[in-house]
């Protein structure tokens, strides 16, 4: 019998398979289709201080091995999440929820996790400092260790519970960002969001994206992934949750010898629902295949010493 | 909602560029015409939402025009192929918010659903009346297969090639007490402003997941946010802002 339990700050997970912010809502669209407590935990729609509508559509397009989304936080804004969504999550999901908080300042920030640091079923803060599809708010905390920290600092004044800083890739050196959240405080770090990249219609002339540009995820973006989990993991000591294009068992193992401590999956579910819990069916057998007892023996496996 | 593999059993070519495909399968999560299926495509990472022409117990229709390099690949397609489809997507066209004489106006890629409608309306009991518009003759499909129901069928055309010459809205009757419409945004745009009673518009966009996960296809209703894939993709005429 294998082991495919991790522990991330201090809670233990089943196994290390979490869908990823913006692909799994609150959990109710999924738990229609399958019994959602399978999984490992699941990190919900990003949440800012008030509600937003987004972008204006098209806010998707289609890549090679992936798609660009411009959805730009939609969500209803952290009042309605705790008076209706957490509720309703409570009812179909009986382990600790990993809270997506984004912002448009450190201030905004801090009222966010704050509020839902009261919530019982909120386990782990993932802070986004990633996003690419807003303006003055999002990207612009995670493309600088110093703002970064700035962010990390705030969150972490305000709340006890652990907090996972979610990272950039669209940076020169995003171990010298994690570096700047693990000193200034964070319990951990999540990597990567999605890469700004953008597709134009040869027939209209003008980006496919009512946004103009767009966060790539999905297979294609997995090696870069892997790769600036591998680079963190030699730059900090707290545990990183890897996630970019992972839509396998394999991939999920791949990540975890990079540095993943938990891997979160994203685009996979939106083409198919069942992803994770295909994922979660699948891992005991491809562990076997690979000779591995336990999950949590082969993080960071990859790197030598 | 559900996720499984069908069989194509027949493939017909309505129009140049036009197919209509018949699958067999688990149809259990059809509960109202205007629903969708989403298809996995080989080579493609999104899948591609087809609006659901007609079904029963063990089958399902759809009719699609080739618009890009998904739908044209579809075109490859042959009897035997086994498809991924999420099935049963959208909440469809709510017969019950229908008048006897409902309108049930297609344009276009935006026909197939109207015929589900149809037989769905004269299960009903109620009384349709179809308005189908094209851009000219060659481009017409099902308007044989909506008088084959024993519905009374008009036909436009912008060039005048058939039927009545204009857009849909140069055809509508005198006398209904509601309607249905699907078809390009500036079709049901001019429904919308043509028409005198209240109605049900279906609604097309660019879709990530198709089952309400994603926020991809949100919009603004008088009501409140609505994505496209799960709340609609039909709207009353009443909550729409354009």
């Amino acid at each position: 019998m294998v082991d495919t339990k991790v522990v991330l700050s201090g809670v233990t997970l089943d196994n290390p398979v979490i869908p990823a912010s913006g692909t799994f809502g609150y959990g109710r669209e999924f738990a229609e289709l399958y019994d959602i407590n399978c999984l490992g935990t699941f990190s919900f729609k990003g949440t800012t201080g008030d509600p937003r509508f987004g972008n204006p559509t098209p806010r998707i397009a289609e890549t090679p091995g992936g798609m660009l989304n411009a959805v730009g936080l939609q969500n209803p804004g952290v009042e309605q999440v705790i008076a209706k969504e957490l509720p309703r999550l409570g009812e179909m999901f009986r382990k600790p929820v990993m809270a997506n908080v984004s912002g448009f300042s450190v201030e905004e920030y801090a009222h966010t996790c704050a509020r839902l640091d009261r919530e019982e079923q909120v386990g782990w803060l993932e802070v986004n400092i990633s996003c690419p599809n807003v303006h003055g708010g999002g990207m612009a905390f995670g493309a600088d260790p110093e703002a970064a920290a700035a962010v990390t600092r705030a969150v972490k004044a305000v709340t006890t519970k652990p907090v996972y800083m979610k990272l950039s890739p669209n940076v020169t050196d995003i171990a010298a960002v994690a570096r700047a959240c693990e000193d200034a405080g964070a319990d951990g770090v999540s990597l990567i969001n999605t890469l700004l990249a953008m597709r134009i219609d040869l027939k209209t002339r003008k980006p496919l994206l009512a946004n103009g540009t767009g966060g790539l995820s999905g297979p294609a973006v997995f090696p870069v992934a892997v790769r600036m989990v591998y680079q963190v993991y030699e730059a900090v000591s707290i545990p990183i949750i890897g996630m970019g294009g992972v839509s396998s068992a394999e991939d999920v193992i791949e990540m975890m010898l990079a540095g993943a401590t938990a891997v979160e999956v994203g685009a996979a579910n939106l083409v198919d629902p069942f992803a994770c819990r295909d994922i979660i069916r699948d891992l005991p057998r491809v562990m076997g295949q690979y000779g591995i007892d336990s999950l949590s023996e082969i993080i960071g496996g990859a790197h030598n010493g | 909602m559900t996720q499984g593999f069908y069989r194509v059993e027949t493939i017909r070519r309505l129009a140049p560029d036009v197919l209509e495909m018949c699958f067999s399968g688990d149809t259990g999560a059809i509960t109202a015409p205007g629903q969708f299926v989403n298809i996995k495509l080989k080579g493609f990472f999104l899948r591609r939402p087809i609006s659901i022409c007609d079904w029963d117990e063990k089958t399902l229709t759809i009719i699609f025009k080739a618009v890009g390099k998904g739908t044209a690949a579809l075109f490859d397609a042959e009897p035997g192929d086994e498809m991924d489809l999420l099935c049963g997507l959208g909440n469809g066209f709510d017969v019950s918010k229908c008048g006897d004489r409902t309108l049930v106006i297609g344009g276009g890629a935006g026909v197939p659903p109207m015929y589900g409608l149809a037989k769905a309306l004269l299960r009903a009991g109620k009384t349709p009346v179809a308005i189908l518009g094209f851009n000219q003759k060659e481009e017409i499909f099902y308007a044989d297969e909506f008088r084959a129901l024993g519905v009374e069928t008009i036909v436009t055309t912008v060039d005048g090639s058939e039927g009545v010459r204009g857009f849909v809205t140069d055809a509508l009757p005198d006398r209904y007490d509601s309607f249905c419409a699907c078809g390009p945004l500036p079709m049901l745009k001019a429904v919308y402003s043509a028409t005198t009673t209240s109605g049900l518009l279906s609604f097309e966009e660019r879709m990530g997941c198709g089952f309400g996960a994603c926020m991809g296809c949100s919009c603004k209703t008088k009501y409140g946010n609505k994505r496209i894939c799960k709340d609609g993709p039909v709207l009353e005429k009443e909550e729409i802002i354009w």
